[in-house]
């Protein structure tokens, strides 16, 4: 959107002094300014509308004239965490997402510093795959076999599949993350001695570290969201917060205000989680997207 | 992922020497640590892809229905005929699909340029724009889809009130058979726009600035360096966006499950392959006829991606 600045005045503007280039004609500002808002509001006013749907009672919201201006009440969020018993929704969401990332961790950095460090592309694509199976073909074969060894509705496999979301994600971010760490600090520790394991614990693996936090955090982030693979292998006793909200529209007629504060409750914790690691999960996203 | 120097791996293999100190399984695990490291994560992710990835092949070749335990006869390629004919659910499903691809990527891969581009110099207030750009984004697609469902309901959703200040009359949104498609893509341009901006905005600060100064210098102005110099640049990373995108946006099913529910509405009117393949697997237990779906669905996706990384290629060049 640079196109409205006007060549002459560029030109014109531009002292050699200067290190960064003119932001270009006053019009060229005030388009900018106004594109943002609209792009800032775009992007908010819906998670907007749906918080101030879940602060009314349901007959507020079938009001129209009440759209901005009624009085907040929470029962909606009452009713959804004492009598929907959410809270045992988001211990079971919060779990399977802390340990299917803490385990793809563990499995996952090793495997990315091989791979980084050994060029092991074809391995790398093998675990790379996993991001590009749609997860349908997986589940059908996963449901018969995990329910011959009665295991569906059990945490174990609800974990295992989210690792299968979690792993390829952390692979990839971390091994774009070695690639970057210059070789020569392990290098220079085996000549002092290290073994080549000892250099990767005690060298590579702490300068890693906020790799480490970027590919933990995202991968926290798509368990927590993740809807299909709960939708199918969860059961009473361990189902997550998707597959929960889910449900309550399957009755008869909808709860609106109910449901926008269960679709808060959801979306709150991992908007919070977000705000304060905004860098992490930027960098992570963005993950090898600049190389060749 | 693509890009290593070989010498780093040659002068690290040779390193094993030191190793001696710690007795012999230590040197064993430090001559074998390749493997060592990279083999859990491979076993695990094998396990879990390549068996049932063969047992869907396997699946698609038979009439295996109603349960998964139930006997099962072998029938060759009868699923695959019977898909291919299939001018009701099928066809119509690629179609979805493909519409709902192209249609959402190709707003996204717009819109997030345009985004990036105003971004892409530093100004105040920067912090707060970066905040809304990553809400959408990390928010739970299921709620997202409760969201709009109110926001687009016919009757009470607020879109509905704004069109009817401009005098607008109310139109069904997703309710409609053949509103309810546009609508879903809306969506997903809503919530993902900003994964493109990250991406291009990425690419777009790794940028030399010397062509555009040297363009500048030349007189071109903004709009000639934009389409002649950046956007030239920025193709390679233009592709991967669109990569990572597509791969999400070809099996998206959380937003269309969650606001039409089974089969994508009464109409199918938003049934893309991904939502028919595990409705046929989960909702109507058809389990050969989804294997044979699911099969041609992934070959539609490795096609487009071969397609892509041939085209990202061409211009890396």
């Amino acid at each position: 959107m640079t196109v409205m600045t006007d060549s002459a005045t560029t030109v014109a503007d531009s002292r050699p002094t200067r290190r960064r280039k003119p932001l270009g004609t006053r019009a060229y500002k005030v388009f900018r300014v106004v594109a943002l808002i609209l792009v800032v509001l775009f992007l908010l006013a819906p998670l907007f509308w749906m918080l101030l749907a879940s602060l009314k009672t349901n007959v507020d919201i079938y009001d129209t004239g009440k759209a901005f201006v009624f009085s907040p009440t929470f029962e909606n969020y009452a009713n959804v965490l004492q009598r929907n018993n959410y809270f045992v929704f988001i211990v079971n969401s919060f779990w399977v997402a802390f340990v299917s990332t803490a385990l793809s961790i563990v499995l996952g950095v090793p495997a990315a510093y091989a791979m980084s460090r050994f060029s092991m592309h074809r391995s790398a694509l093998v675990v790379l795959m996993a991001r590009v199976i749609p997860g349908v073909s997986l589940l059908v074969p996963w449901y018969y076999v995990f329910s011959n060894l009665r295991m569906v509705g059990k945490f174990e496999v609800l974990i295992l599949s989210h690792m299968f979301v979690a792993l390829p994600l952390i692979v990839y971010i971390m091994m774009s993350y070695f690639d970057s760490l210059p070789l020569e600090l392990e290098e220079s520790a085996e000549v002092d001695g290290l073994t080549p394991i000892g250099a990767f614990r005690l060298i590579t693996l702490p300068l890693a570290v906020s790799g480490i936090a970027t590919a933990g955090i995202l991968s926290f982030i798509f368990s927590w969201n993740n809807f299909m693979f709960a939708l199918v292998l969860s059961g009473a006793k361990t189902k997550t917060l998707p597959v929960a909200i889910f449900d309550f529209v399957s009755y008869a007629s909808i709860d609106w205000g109910g449901l926008m504060a269960a679709a808060t409750v959801v979306t709150i914790p991992i908007m919070i989680i977000a705000l304060f690691t905004q860098k992490y999960i930027v960098s992570g996203l963005t993950a090898g997207a600049t190389k060749g | 992922m693509s890009v290593m120097n070989p010498p780093r791996s040659a002068r690290t293999r040779r390193a094993g020497g030191p190793a001696g100190a710690g007795g012999s399984f230590s040197a064993w695990a430090n001559r074998h640590r390749k493997w060592l490291f990279a083999a859990p994560a491979m076993i695990f992710v094998g396990v879990l892809i390549i068996f049932p990835l063969a047992w869907t092949v396997y699946l698609s070749l038979t009439d295996s229905q109603g349960s998964v335990r139930a006997a099962t006869e072998f029938v060759g390629l009868k699923n695959y005929l019977t898909v291919l004919g299939d001018m009701e659910r099928f066809w119509p499903a690629v179609g979805r699909t493909l519409a709902f691809t192209g249609v959402a990527l190709a707003f996204e891969v717009m819109l997030g340029m345009g985004v990036a581009l105003l971004l892409w110099r530093p100004f105040r207030g920067e912090k707060w724009v970066r905040v809304a750009i990553l809400l959408p984004l990390v928010a739970t697609p299921v709620a997202v889809g409760m969201m709009w469902r109110l926001i687009f309901d016919p009757n009470i959703g607020f879109v509905n009130q704004l069109l009817g200040m401009v005098g607008i009359p109310p139109q069904p949104w997703l309710s409609g058979q053949d509103t309810a498609l546009g609508t879903t893509i809306f969506m997903d341009v809503w919530q993902w726009t900003p994964m493109v901006v990250l991406i291009l905005l990425a690419g777009l600060t790794s940028l030399s600035d010397e062509p555009d100064e040297a363009a500048r210098v030349d007189g071109a102005n903004a709009f000639q360096r934009f389409f002649y110099i950046t956007l030239p640049l920025m193709m390679p990373t233009v592709i991967v966006a669109i990569l990572l995108r597509g791969i999400d946006a070809l099996k998206t099913f959380d937003i269309l499950y969650a606001t039409k529910g089974k089969g994508g509405g009464s109409f199918h009117e938003v049934e893309t392959l991904n939502v028919y393949a595990y409705g046929l697997s989960f909702d109507y237990n058809q389990y050969g006829l989804s294997s044979a779906v699911l099969i041609l669905f992934f070959m539609i996706i490795i096609g487009s991606m071969w397609l892509l990384t041939m085209r990202k290629k061409a211009v890396s060049k």
